[in-house]
């Protein structure tokens, strides 16, 4: 970190030049390790935690639990009225059906915004990339009222139709951004060959597009499977809970003891994302990357 | 579907041959329709979702509505109430300003902090990378506030290590001075998100001024103020605002770890939750509504307020 000198010349220009001393070297890969150790340290508690004894959980700060014991994760998984097992099916549901809605919707609207053209294109877009600044407060209510008019409210309907109505303007913005990437030669071949806008749409931005729509479909359902606010204003039925529902009212009920339950469902509640983020985090993180995404 | 076909195929062999009538219709479909019909699902979207909404929350805060009876008009009387008479609100804002005020910093501090560290070309960057992103992908859920709600507890596991080094800890979540902290502390555990922002607009920076700089004995400090800092000011620019426009928007961790009270003593009554609290709880959705412009219009002016003070610090190419 101190040693300013002519080496840096002959560095190799993938790294900033002039920055590696072996000591400087260790001390970073130290604090590096011991950030990595504070930041995993909980999660990895709280996995052991799922697995020890119950009477162990509090007692002891190591991860190593002195015996493993699955009998958690049985007490929690029935540890409700109704079986965890249907919440994390309420969820795969919710969170599929928002996938989907939200890669045809935002698709076709992108394609619109940076293929097509039509008079107030340039209008519709501005206002597409204002919507993205509003909170969702604004609009909170009357969307309430409306789908309880509508008498959706306890069902999935108010958490999936509006996906497929493009509601999350950022996929559009990010798919946008990707679309107008693709050679503008492809469409114009296409065209003079016979095909119109579906067609291209169809048979050349969507198969060249894969990276983003993954992109946009790993986000919706890390998004949608942790999402909390609006499962828990439209559900209310114990049998319609999302996992998120179902954890926060295992919180309430079992306030009093069963910490092992707890911990075993919420470590489960994690796995879909971590799965996620074990495949694709290359594309998740290239995601961010590229477009600032918040998280 | 099959007339924008046909004009395609018009384009491409000579619309001249069409009929005039005819030929401008399909012109006229194909130049704008198209861009219409690709565009109709977000267009429903957005005037049955956003639009339509939006205005009538506008005009539901100037109501008395309790979901049961139709509005009732009561001009300018949630506002006048919220500024003057409603210390909740007033506590609701002080906890929101002070999260807004301790999150954000710090966790751009660090986020900008470990960037630097791995940008000096470390080995196993992709790996200290995907770590410390990890955590800001799973910190919006239910599990990470219950545990969260364990770490910090009066027996939690904070305080068993604590105890290690003979100190005893407070029960920092029921504690209200220490409870915003909790929250603070989970905020910059999520700190890989810009980090990975700002790692990206580190490798944006040549590589050849650190050589000019350092060649003309520049310090790394130096280097670190005049270069680095300097370039970097537009990232770091957009991620203040963006982590600020979250932070103002935080909800479940408050929600989770005081059990959906904003407790001990409000002093985790996060704006949100109070207005959920006010619209979900109480059912005042005119006095709600109230609450969601201001909120808005708190984020418009920081917004504004960001937009307009950028010049003088933020550097642009030109």
């Amino acid at each position: 970190m101190t040693d300013v000198t002519m080496s840096s010349v002959t560095a190799p220009p993938s790294a900033p030049p002039g920055r590696r001393s072996p000591l400087g070297s260790v001390l970073v890969h130290a604090a590096l390790i011991a950030a990595s150790i504070a930041m995993v340290y909980p999660l990895l508690w709280m996995i052991s935690a799922s697995v020890r004894p119950e009477d162990e959980i509090f007692a002891s700060t190591s991860l190593w639990p002195s015996a493993v014991d699955f009998a958690s994760y049985a007490r929690g998984w029935f540890g409700l009225d109704v079986s965890f097992g249907r919440f994390f099916w309420n969820s795969l549901v919710v969170s599929v059906l928002t996938v989907i809605g939200n890669v045809v919707a935002c698709s076709l609207a992108a394609y619109a915004f940076a293929r097509l053209r039509f008079a107030g294109r340039n209008f519709w877009f501005a206002i597409m990339l204002g919507t993205m600044m509003i909170p969702y407060h604004v609009t909170l209510i009357p969307q309430y009222v409306l789908f309880l008019n509508l008498g959706w409210v306890n069902t999935f309907l108010p958490l999936v139709v509006p996906k497929f109505l493009a509601s999350d303007a950022f996929f559009i913005f990010l798919m946008v951004q990707f679309f107008r990437g693709i050679p503008r030669e492809l469409d114009e071949a296409a065209m003079m060959d016979g095909c119109g806008p579906w067609r291209i749409y169809w048979k050349i931005m969507l198969p060249l597009s894969l990276p983003v729509l993954a992109t946009a479909a790993i986000f919706s359902f890390i998004w949608t499977w942790d999402d909390f606010f609006g499962p828990l204003i439209y559900l209310n039925d114990m049998n319609s809970y999302t996992i998120q529902l179902g954890l926060r009212t295992f919180v309430d009920s079992s306030s009093t003891s069963d910490w092992g339950g707890l911990f075993a469902m919420s470590t489960l509640s994690l796995v879909p994302v971590f799965f996620f983020f074990l495949f694709f985090q290359r594309l998740l993180i290239e995601g961010i990357a590229t477009t600032g995404m918040k998280r | 579907m099959a007339a924008v076909q046909d004009s395609a195929v018009a384009i491409g062999a000579g619309a001249s041959e069409r009929p005039a009538a005819q030929g401008r219709w399909a012109g006229l479909w194909t130049r704008h329709g198209a861009g219409y019909m690709f565009l109709l699902p977000w267009l429903v979207g957005f005037f049955g979702l956003t639009l339509g909404p939006a205005v009538a929350s506008l005009y539901l805060s100037f109501t008395s509505f309790d979901l049961i009876r139709a509005p009732e008009w009561v001009g300018t009387a949630n506002y006048v109430r919220i500024a003057t008479a409603d210390p909740k609100f007033a506590a609701a804002m002080q906890v929101t300003f002070l999260y807004v005020v301790l999150s954000v910093p710090f966790k751009l501090s660090f986020a900008l902090l470990v960037a630097l560290l791995l940008d000096r070309g470390v080995k196993g960057l992709t790996f200290y990378r995907a770590l410390f992103y990890l955590p800001s992908l799973l910190g919006g859920s239910v599990a990470i506030a219950v545990l969260w709600r364990q770490l910090f507890a009066g027996d939690g596991l904070i305080n068993s290590l604590l105890a290690q080094f003979g100190i005893e800890g407070p029960s920092w979540i029921s504690h209200p001075s220490y409870s915003i902290w909790t929250l603070v502390v989970l905020s910059v555990w999520q700190f890989g998100s810009p980090m990975i922002i700002f790692l990206a607009g580190l490798r944006q920076i040549p590589t050849d001024m650190y050589e000019a700089a350092s060649l003309d004995g520049a310090s790394k400090f130096r280097q670190f103020y005049k270069i680095t800092l300097p370039l970097l000011t537009p990232v770091i620019f957009f991620n203040a605002v963006v982590q600020t426009i979250d932070a103002f928007k935080a909800f479940t961790p408050a929600f989770i770890i005081s059990g959906g009270t904003g407790g001990p003593i409000n002093s985790t009554l996060f704006y949100t939750l109070y207005l959920y609290q006010e619209a979900f709880g109480n059912f005042r959705m005119g006095y709600a509504s109230a609450l969601a412009w201001i909120l808005v219009l708190i984020i418009g002016l920081f917004t504004a307020f960001s937009f307009l003070t950028s010049r003088y610090w933020v550097h642009y190419d030109d």
